[in-house]
């Protein structure tokens, strides 16, 4: 079973972000559970929601603590609570921000994962380039589907499809595509 | 069909393949998404010749279904805690004039201290209104529940209530199997009522009854619910044999051959459970699960069954009778003591209020029962230093102030004493 | 339709019985021998029952209205309770009583059944006492005008909760004597607050049709009943009904209490469509509120020892009001 946290704010798609992720896994043919940490829904409140995906039947329902992958929305989150509490050794860390995880005061985090697993995307900017609005959470599903791997870039695409369809749901196939690029570029280099 | 979709969301689909005529609609986290759904495929064209009905309350939502029912019309509302309270006169009436509606209850807390999240308080509350309740374990058995509840509810004449873990399975995505139309119109034939407001034929319903007949009336309702404990078996047995799947029937047994130690739960949190057992299992441990579906009727029978030949027997409540401890304890404690030889009864209090229940929390729960067993309720996961400290000050001074804000109070003091032990 | 029992007239050649020696245009539905007799006797009201009175009327004149194809609700009340003495029932139409607080709710389901089931030309009225209308039933009744559903909701205005033992209710009159507001202390009976007029309150819910009705003019009663029934959507109709054993009244004053509040003006009827008065019931010269009250054990300390109560003056003052705002006087000729 491969777990995944989604950290960011109210309003910011997060709670979608963990639906398209659970929708990718489906359509490979994969059991998956998208659920939200449950509470009254305001804008700009601290919001998590959580994603299984497993080859079986998921009956276990607690949140999840120990993530095998992390996705951090929106950055000025880890001076707020402890984002990264819980994360395995070997997880992934995905954070939305233009700037590096230096600069982002994460080298302690990074030093405890595996090279290569903690990684920043700029998709506040990537979806301001290609949505025209501050939704970062379908560059960073396209992201993990370049860093993680566990759905497939084309399961995200259309998972994206069927949550937005029509024109907007091509502008975030779009950012997803160009932050999958940005990753996998990376990965390469 | 195979869905990735809201718990909510399945259910309408599978609400609305009912083809309930008449639905009432009041808000209430967290079942809304529910209705929500359903007015939906009203206003799509999917779900034809329905009166969506949007009310001012769930006393009125009620006693909408009620007239529409009595009326001759298939009826459905849904609603959660406080709405369930609120409409409570008109729950017992459903049941004492033998109306056959269905409702879904969103599980959660009731206040105060005012909570939106998923526990049992709720279906506790109302547990001798005469309604039937069925317990969901997961998504796809809220999703198929509705259609056994239909079938069961206009067979008897009997109010059902489809009891759904709020947020935990409303809000949940998940792969979903959501029936085609002829399949569940095989299943469920069409309303036919036993009672009916008609001109052609004029009858009057909810007359006075005294006391010469009030025990008679309330003894036919208590045959209904014994016949209803055959019925939900059959009705399993068929709903299988149509769907290829297992919804409903009294309660369903895991990994329960040679349990020494036999767990009973209703609800989502068997899930869970579950993946503690077969751990457990893996490590040897003799221990098995008992899913409770239905709490009303109470399948006394079947649970001393299931349950006599273990030697310790857990009880998760997901509710509190503050008075006297677990309901679903009290009840199980009942069915057991005809037992020659019954087992020990350990009783838990879990996941009140939306706390998480953890697998590692349940580990030794689990482990405990064995081997260090405990009097009276236990409530799982309690804070006792917090409570201990509030306790300290209220014992101290007469004008405490409120307990809910003591609580939040002690809680906040922990929080910075942890945050200052941590940074220092 | 099947046939309803057949109406048995005990007292011929009398005008008790609808009239039915006076010309057959001026007759009532009563009067005829093929009226639906939807109440039939030997139910359990009081001697000089307004409800009962009322009650009779105002179904048979819908039944009439609607070719028999009629449901009752029933609000938990009097009416409830001295009909269906079962096995007995004085009731020859459909009926059926669920709660005290919830008879427009119901209708409103009883009406939404009809319309899906294919059966809309079943019409459906609510009934209740003025406790399970103005108060405990006030949220559905409401909810019931706002979405516009087809039901006429028919409120007997007794001024009081009479079955359970004449308690106060929003609709008791200032001053009145209750169990809960009993004739003692400085300020005896019931307070003087702001008043709770339902029928105003549903005027401003702008429903196709709202009314108020006396048992004191039947010919009125029917006409509205008939009029609302002839619409569709949301429709009220309260009955001023005198209670004997609530207000202290002999029983054959029944007739005279409804009359004299209405021309007094503490009782106005008037009808109104689409949130407009369109008619009132005029007065020829209003009558002294005190000639109304001195008929009635309930108000009975305010005219202790020969003396007038000064609230007496304050109880005319809202008549007065009445009389003013919607225009009762009628214009000299």
């Amino acid at each position: 079973m491969f777990e995944v946290r989604i950290h960011g704010r109210g309003g910011q798609g997060v709670v979608t972000a963990a639906e398209m992720l659970s929708v990718a896994a489906f359509l490979e043919g994969k059991h998956a559970q998208a659920f939200p940490s449950f509470g009254s829904e305001r804008t700009g409140a601290p919001v998590v929601a959580f994603c299984r995906i497993s080859d079986r039947e998921i009956r276990l329902r607690e949140p999840i603590q120990n993530p095998d992958a992390l996705i951090v929305q929106d950055p000025t989150l880890f001076k707020a609570l402890d984002v990264t509490e819980g994360l395995k050794p070997d997880g992934y860390l995905i954070v939305n921000t233009a700037r590096s995880l230096s600069e982002m005061h994460l080298d302690e985090v990074v030093k405890r994962l595996p090279a290569g697993r903690a990684l920043t995307v700029p998709a506040t900017e990537l979806a301001m380039k290609f949505i025209n609005r501050p939704a970062p959470n379908t560059a960073l599903l396209g992201a993990f589907a370049a860093e993680v791997g566990v759905v497939s870039l084309n399961s995200v695409l259309e998972a994206i499809r069927r949550a937005f369809p029509g024109n907007v749901g091509e502008a975030n196939v779009e950012a997803a595509k160009a932050a999958h690029t940005l990753i996998a570029a990376n990965a390469a280099a | 069909m195979l869905h990735q979709i809201e718990g909510s969301k399945a259910m309408a689909r599978s609400i609305a393949l009912c083809r309930p005529q008449v639905v009432c609609a009041y808000p209430i986290t967290p079942q809304t998404h529910i209705v929500e759904g359903v007015g939906e495929l009203v206003r799509t064209g999917e779900l034809n010749d329905c009166e969506f009905i949007n009310v001012e309350s769930e006393f009125a939502a009620l006693s909408v279904a009620i007239g529409a029912s009595a009326a001759g019309a298939r009826a459905y509302t849904a609603t959660a805690s406080q709405g369930l309270l609120f409409m409570a006169e008109a729950v017992y009436n459903a049941a004492g004039l033998g109306l056959p509606i269905v409702m879904t209850l969103g599980n959660r807390a009731i206040g105060a201290p005012i909570n939106i999240w998923n526990d049992h308080s709720d279906a506790m509350a109302l547990r001798e209104s005469g309604w039937i309740q069925l317990f969901a374990e997961s998504n796809q058995e809220a999703a198929d529940l509705h259609i056994v509840a239909f079938r069961l509810a206009e067979e008897l004449s009997v109010p059902t209530m489809v009891c759904v873990d709020g947020f935990i399975l409303t809000h949940a995505v998940e792969r979903i199997d959501v029936p085609d139309q002829a399949a569940v119109d095989a299943f469920l034939p069409p309303y036919e009522p036993m009672q009916s407001l008609d001109p052609a034929d004029p009858i009057s319903i909810g007359a006075m009854v005294g006391p010469d007949a009030f025990t008679e009336v309330r003894y036919l309702q208590y045959f209904k619910q014994h016949t209803a404990l055959t019925l939900i078996e059959k009705f399993a047995t068929e709903f299988e044999q149509r769907f290829g799947r297992q919804a409903g029937g009294l309660l369903r047994t895991y990994e329960v051959e040679g349990a020494e130690t036999l767990i009973v739960a209703m609800g989502s949190i068997n899930g869970t459970i579950k993946d503690v057992i077969d751990e457990m299992r893996a490590d040897g441990v003799a221990i098995g699960l008992v899913t409770l579906i239905a709490f009303r009727p109470f399948p006394a029978d079947a649970l001393r069954q299931a349950l006599a030949r273990a030697r310790d027997v857990v009880v998760i409540d997901r509710a509190v009778d503050v008075g006297m401890g677990g309901p679903l304890a009290s009840n199980i404690a009942i069915a057991l003591r005809e037992l020659p030889d019954p087992p020990a009864m350990h009783s838990a209090i879990v996941g009140l209020g939306g706390r998480p229940t953890s697998k590692a929390s349940l580990h030794r729960l689990f482990r405990q029962a064995a081997i260090q067993p405990w009097e009276g309720p236990h409530f799982l996961d309690l804070n006792e230093k917090v409570v201990a400290r509030e306790l300290h000050r209220r014992g101290k001074t007469r004008r405490v102030g409120p307990a809910a804000e003591g609580i939040l109070k002690e809680l906040e003091k922990e929080r910075v004493e942890k945050l200052a032990e941590r940074t220092s | 339709m099947n046939e309803v029992q057949k109406l048995k007239f005990y007292q011929k050649g009398t005008l008790t019985v609808g009239n039915r020696l006076i010309d057959e245009r001026e007759r009532n539905v009563q009067a005829s021998l093929d009226r639906s007799n939807s109440l039939t006797s030997g139910h359990r009201a009081c001697q000089g029952c307004g409800e009962a009175l009322g009650a009779r009327y105002a179904i048979d004149a819908a039944m009439r209205a609607t070719n028999r194809n009629l449901i009752a609700v029933n609000a938990t009340g009097c009416l409830e309770v001295f009909t269906t003495p079962y096995p007995e029932t004085s009731w020859q139409i459909p009926w059926m009583h669920s709660l005290f607080g919830n008879a427009a709710a119901v209708a409103t389901g009883v009406a939404a059944a009809m319309r899906v089931l294919g059966r809309a030309e079943t019409r459906v009225v609510a009934q209740g006492g003025d406790g399970g209308t103005t108060d405990i039933g006030f949220g559905c009744l409401s909810g019931m005008f706002e979405r516009n559903d087809d039901v006429l909701y028919i409120c007997y205005d007794n001024e009081g909760y009479m079955n359970t033992g004449v308690q106060r209710s929003s609709a008791t009159p200032p001053a009145a004597r209750t169990a809960t507001t009993p004739a003692m202390g400085k300020e005896a009976g019931n307070v003087f607050g702001t008043g709770k007029f339902t029928p105003k309150i549903a005027v401003a819910h702008e429903i196709p049709y709202a009314a108020t009705a006396s048992v004191a003019d039947l010919h009125d009663l029917e006409a509205k009943v008939t009029k609302a029934m002839g619409l569709r959507g949301a429709r009220y109709i309260q009955i001023n009904v005198p209670c004997p054993l609530g207000w202290g009244a002999a029983s054959q004053d029944t007739i005279k209490l409804a009359r004299l509040a209405i021309e007094t003006g503490l009782y106005p009827i008037f009808e109104a469509e689409n949130g407009y008065v369109t008619r009132v019931r005029k007065i020829r010269r209003p009558t002294p509120v005190a000639e109304y009250l001195k008929l009635q054990r309930r108000f009975a300390h305010l005219f202790r020892d020969g003396v007038e109560d000064p609230r007496v003056a304050k109880l005319q003052a809202i008549a007065d009001r009445h009389i003013k705002d919607y225009g009762l006087l009628e214009e000299a000729a």
